[in-house]
């Protein structure tokens, strides 16, 4: 029996639509090997949360470049808390100021990749971090 | 000793040479350039018809004859945050440090028709830009800006026509002639589509309302441009130079036979058409793109639509920096690359000029950044001499060479889309959509593999300590919300109703809207109010997402 791919959605949440990013991780990650399923945009907390429990992923990332992280995260995380699913990995990717990075990992967040993060370290982070959840 | 060549007596110095040079000579957007261009590769070229004077078709070498000896471009820095009384106070501060031109950056729930106090609004008020619900925020931003005197330029797509009318509004309350009005609005909804997706209504409703915007415009505000035909998008969500230009130019062509067909005469309104393209890092490459951009136009214009008016041949274009090449490393490092990419700009003829600041890949900025990227362009105006002369590089063998290659790659792309039903149909099979997200990954692959260096992030890099950044905080939103609940209690409520009613019934008819949206936001319904009084008669669109 082959190997279960590991399954990642990637999410746009918030109200912007630069989603330059969002697809070139949803096609690197894929070009890994990886499951990957893409929300399309403006997607809420909710949405993604249920999206990811039907997919039954193992990753959310998240794209944000609006600012609107430090209301978006914490949201997410506590909605997959109470569908208890707090082994999912979840991670955060676009402009989030050096300032948020504590509070977000706080929350939960697993990592958090700046611009400039070659695409490779990011399915390095992904295969590491899923391999220690199984 | 002295049988060695000098270049063989240099010592292998550490640095002398980039760590780990390009193989391949290519541009930004990976077009080859061959390692010299004499005479032989303009073959077939005719100064005279391909070139021309400045001011004269076929504007290869800008519009005007004397270019910016006669007048500068208008350096227009593009700004907003927070609360209407925030963004007003940065406007007058650039404005005292000698910014000619206002440029409003509205916050992402005024760019998809959301109130301040919407659900979807939460953690985004004034975040990206300033927060905008009703003529009362409105009226506050322009506080003690005479509207007769500055010309502005509004970044507002979807609903533009709504803004649009409060900004008139406030014209109106300040006495001023809307006759002499002058400034821009993006307006352009076909590239949100493209690359930015800040849509709300279906193609069809939403190029309904920019004719709207075309008509009641040549009709009431003469000197106003009702759209900016933008290519910065575009290019930002990953397209190469080529196919910036192409798309930008074919949705100009598709809004030209929109206009047409609501039976406007083309010389009615094209000289209003204004374009916005990105200034990239590739330096040749930009500079080829702005001139290639003016001599497809002025074809396009004369050919496809017989326009008679050389106003309405001219291509006038507005650019800014690219943002997308700005670093969050070694931030420092994007006041260089900005100065070379409007330098770029300014001898690609630019008509106006945003330039980015240093901290954009962190956050909006702050005063000292956005001090800076001004002073970035005074210095191009006034201390380089690159503005003495019309068209600095014509007549050079790269140059023309470059900017007929990139004219025949635009227009075989322009051939497609003509092949494909035009510009909504191309969006429909998602074309454009597919070239951009290709072209990016390919340039992230070439990124990653160091085929392409950016210094600071694949080369170059240094531990380094984070800058200071703008932060927007939550009391905005709370502000915003206190405003609204003011407002709604203070209107007349059953006037709302009545111009929101009579709206949607201009809306579900042929009618120009624009008289509908002017009365409602006089009666201060909310940017909300009405834009989804506008969903329910036009639906709300939705993409289908590629990757």
């Amino acid at each position: 029996m082959s190997e279960r791919k590991i399954r990642v959605l990637i999410a746009k949440p918030g109200l912007d639509g630069h989603d330059r990013g969002a697809k070139i991780i949803a096609r690197a990650l894929r070009d890994a090997g990886m499951e990957v399923i893409y929300t399309g945009l403006r997607q809420t907390p909710e949405m993604i949360a249920s999206a990811a429990e039907q997919e039954d992923v193992d990753v959310i990332g998240l794209s944000i470049l609006s600012g609107a992280h430090n209301t978006l995260c914490p949201q997410l995380m506590e909605l997959l808390r109470a569908k208890h699913m707090d082994d999912v990995v979840v991670l955060v990717g676009g402009i989030i100021p050096e300032a948020d990075i504590p509070g977000l990992k706080k929350a939960g967040i697993a990592g958090i990749f700046l611009p400039g993060t070659p695409t490779q370290a990011i399915v390095d982070f992904v295969r590491t971090h899923t391999r220690a959840r199984d | 000793m002295s049988d060695e060549k000098p270049n063989d007596a240099l010592p292998e110095i550490e640095g002398r040479r980039p760590p780990s040079h390009p193989q391949k000579f290519t541009t930004v957007s990976g077009y080859p350039i061959r390692q010299l261009y004499t005479a032989a590769d303009l073959k077939g070229w005719n100064p005279e018809r391909d070139l021309g004077q400045p001011g004269e078709p076929p504007y290869t070498r800008g519009i005007h004859p004397s270019m910016y000896r006669g007048r500068l471009w208008t350096m227009r820095q593009f700004a907003g945050f927070g609360t209407a009384e925030d963004t007003n106070a940065r406007f007058r501060y650039l404005l005292a440090q000698g910014q000619t031109g206002l440029s409003v950056a509205f916050d992402l729930p005024t760019l998809m028709g959301y109130d301040s106090d919407h659900q979807l609004a939460l953690g985004e008020v004034g975040k990206c830009g300033v927060a905008i619900s009703s003529l009362a925020d409105m009226e506050a931003l322009f506080d003690r800006i005479p509207l007769a005197e500055v010309t502005t330029s509004m970044t507002i797509n979807s609903p533009a026509a709504v803004l649009w009318a409060m900004y008139l509004a406030v014209a109106e309350k300040q006495g001023a002639d809307w006759q002499r009005l002058s400034g821009t609005l993006q307006n352009d909804i076909l590239k949100e589509y493209i690359a930015q997706k800040e849509y709300i209504y279906p193609p069809e409703p939403s190029l309904r309302l920019v004719i709207d915007t075309f008509e009641f415009s040549a009709n009431r505000t003469p000197r106003f441009n009702p759209i900016s035909i933008s290519g910065y998008h575009i290019r930002e969500a990953g397209s190469t130079a080529i196919q910036e230009l192409a798309f930008t130019l074919r949705d100009g062509i598709e809004y030209v036979e929109r206009g047409l067909r609501r039976g406007l005469a083309v010389d009615d309104f094209a000289p209003r058409l204004s374009f916005f393209f990105n200034a990239h890092n590739d330096f040749f490459e930009e500079i080829a793109k702005y001139r290639a951009a003016r001599r497809i136009w002025q074809r396009e214009m004369r050919e496809r639509f017989g326009a008679k008016q050389a106003r309405s041949w001219a291509l006038r274009f507005h650019a800014q920096t690219a943002g997308c090449s700005l670093t969050a490393q070694q931030p420092y490092n994007n006041v260089v690359r900005t100065a070379i990419q409007a330098l770029a700009a300014v001898m690609g003829g630019t008509q106006s000029l945003h330039t980015n600041s240093l901290d954009e890949a962190w956050a909006l900025p702050t005063e000292f950044a956005a001090t800076l990227a001004l002073r970035t362009q005074q210095i191009i105006a006034c201390e380089n001499g690159v503005t003495n002369t019309a068209d600095p590089l014509g007549g050079s063998y790269f140059v023309e060479s470059l900017t007929n290659e990139v004219e025949a790659g635009a227009c075989d792309y322009i051939r497609k889309i003509d092949a494909l039903g035009g510009m909504v149909a191309a969006i429909e099979h998602s074309f454009p959509q597919r070239e951009i997200a290709e072209a990016s990954y390919r340039y992230q692959q070439a990124v990653d593999r160091k085929e392409k260096i950016i210094v600071g992030v694949n080369e170059y890099v240094v531990e380094e300590k984070p800058i200071e950044v703008l932060q927007i905080d939550e009391g905005v939103a709370v502000r915003q919300q206190d405003r609204l609940r003011r407002l709604r209690a203070e209107r007349s409520g059953e006037e709302v109703r009545r111009r929101l009613d009579g709206l949607m019934r201009a809306a579900e008819g042929t009618e120009n809207l624009m008289p509908h949206l002017y009365e409602a936001v006089k009666a201060y319904a909310t940017l909300g109010e009405i834009c989804d009084a506008l969903r329910t008669v036009f639906g709300a669109y939705e993409e289908v997402a590629i990757t």
